[in-house]
């Protein structure tokens, strides 16, 4: 790929992670290596344990064992409401906005003060100001601000939820399955926007069961299968594997 | 100000043209519940008189204030607490038993100490005395959400009132607190119900406000949306815990000084006034007006205490029926309201 870094630079891994439901080994002693500033895809069947990944990644659901690495940093415990200091941020397979509030709050919320007492004294800043009216000018939904994000199309909560994790100003973002359900010119702006992010120096992981994206955009690609890494390396030879297309593809 | 032209344009349109304007308001429920409680409460106490519009102005100055205060916690953070009354009483018993310089030494009757500070010096301490409470037992309490924290709440609702009624040798249990002081600012003390009325409502003012500020911060819309979906708003980085704790302290606070208010204004209370029942009323008012609507807990307050007023002067109403058929009647409004308006009567927010 054309980026100027040492494409060994990892920012983030996971080293002999696990997560189980019950019986069930959602995540299996899964070590991966995501490259910075690089479009990492994840594929897998349903099932094999993508979205499980990234909720652990995001400190939503607890490691039962195994270490993320975090920019050299070897974490066990992965808290929610410190990833975005590992430089973490993330969308929702199920859109996940905060829905009885307005489009403009939901991407304002995500800028404003974190610690509690400096929150309760701050109002509305113009740099917050600004950098929520570019946001929303950016995924198109500058026109919908007040409305509700509960009363927005299926399509139109999609953008949104990406835009709120383009506010965060971190190094990874992870996207999961950003493109379902999405009508084909939605489809393009997304890809529009996951290239740009590519082009200001961010590291995104993705997940898709779309194919033909996956081919035009990623960089790298994990295949996951029942928890464990099934294949990773460049889209066309992971694609090309024979025992890619038995377990995945051949269905 | 926004109000203030927007209420100018909305007079010279009507006096343009009145029947546009029925058109455009006929279907606007909000504007109707306005008119109608505010015009009902208006005409009530033109008709009753002053003494009666005094009495009801407190009464409905302190319900305010405590569902202003409840307002934070269930409609902003999304908590659905039945055990404000708790606070309430704490902050009641704390200026009760601070100002009281009534001797309780009669045969019969607990002795209590007497400490007879002013009202102003009890008041600080009401607040504080809700706020470290509110503190211990919002740290148990954060681990639990939706019905878990009605349950929760409930308990404590439970023990404050259990609390008030046996620790006699502090409250004197079900014999009350009589003689507790009015406030008084030097000389001046606020004897007469107008003045006291003055009072209630400058405090009223302040709590609005303050509650203004804090719902129109930062802080108010990360309430907002940890109501609406907490571990995604936790994952951009808020400790939602810490906001749910300090909104939590904030709230028992403001129910602490409507306690203290309360005493003084009445100057007696005892256990009966702090019972579990009175906290679902509350909860009722605030549904009532409207969940994350500041203007929808006043509205809904000033509703509530016309009801309950209002009450009294039906015809072929028996008098010992009164108060149970007002609670009858808040019932069957709060299951319309829900059927037909889940928003409450100006809110936006449906639970």
């Amino acid at each position: 790929m054309s980026t100027q870094v040492d494409p060994r630079v990892y920012v983030l891994e996971t080293r002999e992670i696990s997560k189980s439901f019950g019986a069930v080994k959602a995540i299996d002693q899964l070590t991966i290596s995501i490259l910075r500033e690089w479009l990492t895809c994840i594929v897998g069947p349903n099932g094999s344990g993508k979205s499980t990944l990234i909720n652990l990644l995001s400190g939503l659901l607890p490691l039962d064992g195994g270490i993320v690495v975090v920019d050299n940093v070897g974490l066990r415990v992965v808290k929610a409401h410190a990833s975005p200091d590992h430089g973490i941020t993330r969308t929702f397979q199920e859109v996940r906005l905060f829905d009885q509030i307005s489009v403009w709050d939901n991407i304002m919320v995500v800028l404003t003060e974190r610690r509690v007492f400096p929150a309760l004294l701050e109002r509305a800043k113009p740099s917050h100001r600004d950098e929520a009216e570019r946001i929303l000018k950016s995924v198109g939904m500058w026109e919908k601000r007040d409305a509700m994000a509960q009363d927005l199309s299926y399509g139109q909560r999609k953008l949104l939820e990406i835009g709120r994790a383009m506010a965060m100003d971190v190094q990874i973002y992870l996207f999961d399955e950003p493109f379902a359900g999405l009508f084909p010119r939605m489809l393009e702006q997304v890809k529009s926007i996951l290239k740009d992010m590519r082009e200001q120096k961010r590291s995104i992981v993705f997940v898709s069961h779309n194919m033909d994206i996956v081919r035009e955009l990623s960089d790298h690609l994990f295949v996951l299968d029942s928890g464990t890494l099934l294949a990773a390396g460049e889209v066309e030879e992971v694609l090309a594997r024979s025992t890619v297309i038995d377990a995945y593809l051949g269905h | 100000m926004s109000i203030v032209t927007g209420a100018l344009r909305n007079v010279r349109d009507v006096a343009r043209d009145p029947r546009s304007w029925w058109q455009r308001s006929k279907g606007n429920i909000e504007l109707w519940a306005n008119l109608i409680v505010l015009g009902w409460a208006l005409v009530f106490m033109l008709w009753r008189g002053g003494g009666f519009a005094i009495t009801v102005g407190s009464v409905f100055a302190i319900w305010a204030i405590l569902a202003v205060s409840l307002n934070l916690v269930v409609g902003y953070a999304g908590l659905l607490s039945v055990g404000h009354i708790g606070f309430l009483g704490i902050g009641a018993y704390t200026t009760a038993v601070l100002t009281s310089h009534a001797s309780y030494e009669q045969l019969r009757t607990e002795a209590i100490p007497t400490f007879g500070w002013p009202f102003f010096a009890a008041l600080p301490f009401s607040v504080l005395l809700a706020g470290v409470v509110a503190l211990v037992v919002g740290v148990a309490f954060n681990r639990f959400r939706d019905d878990i924290y009605v349950l929760v709440s409930f308990g404590f609702a439970v023990i404050a009132f259990t609390t008030f009624l046996s620790w006699r040798n502090l409250t004197r249990g079900a014999f009350g607190i009589h003689e507790i002081a009015r406030p008084a600012i030097g000389p001046w003390v606020f004897d007469g119900e107008l003045e006291f009325l003055a009072l209630l409502l400058v405090f009223l003012g302040l709590v609005v406000l303050i509650a203004w500020l804090i719902v129109t911060s930062s802080f108010g819309r990360v309430l907002t949306a940890i109501r609406e979906d907490e571990q995604a708003i936790q994952v951009f980085g808020y400790r939602t815990t810490h906001y749910k704790l300090a909104i939590w302290v904030i709230s028992a606070m403001i129910a602490g000084l409507a306690g203290a208010l309360l005493a003084s204004w009445s100057t007696f209370i005892d256990p009966n006034s702090f019972v579990l029942l009175e906290s679902v009323l509350l909860v009722s008012i605030v549904i009532l007006g409207g969940l994350a609507s500041i203007w929808g807990s006043l509205l809904g307050a000033l509703a509530f205490v016309m009801l309950e007023e209002g009450m009294r002067f039906v015809p072929f109403l028996p008098s010992e029926f009164i108060g149970q058929i007002r609670q009858v009647i808040l019932g069957i409004l709060l299951v319309l309201l829900m059927l037909f308006r889940p928003q409450g009567l100006v809110g936006r927010f449906k639970l």
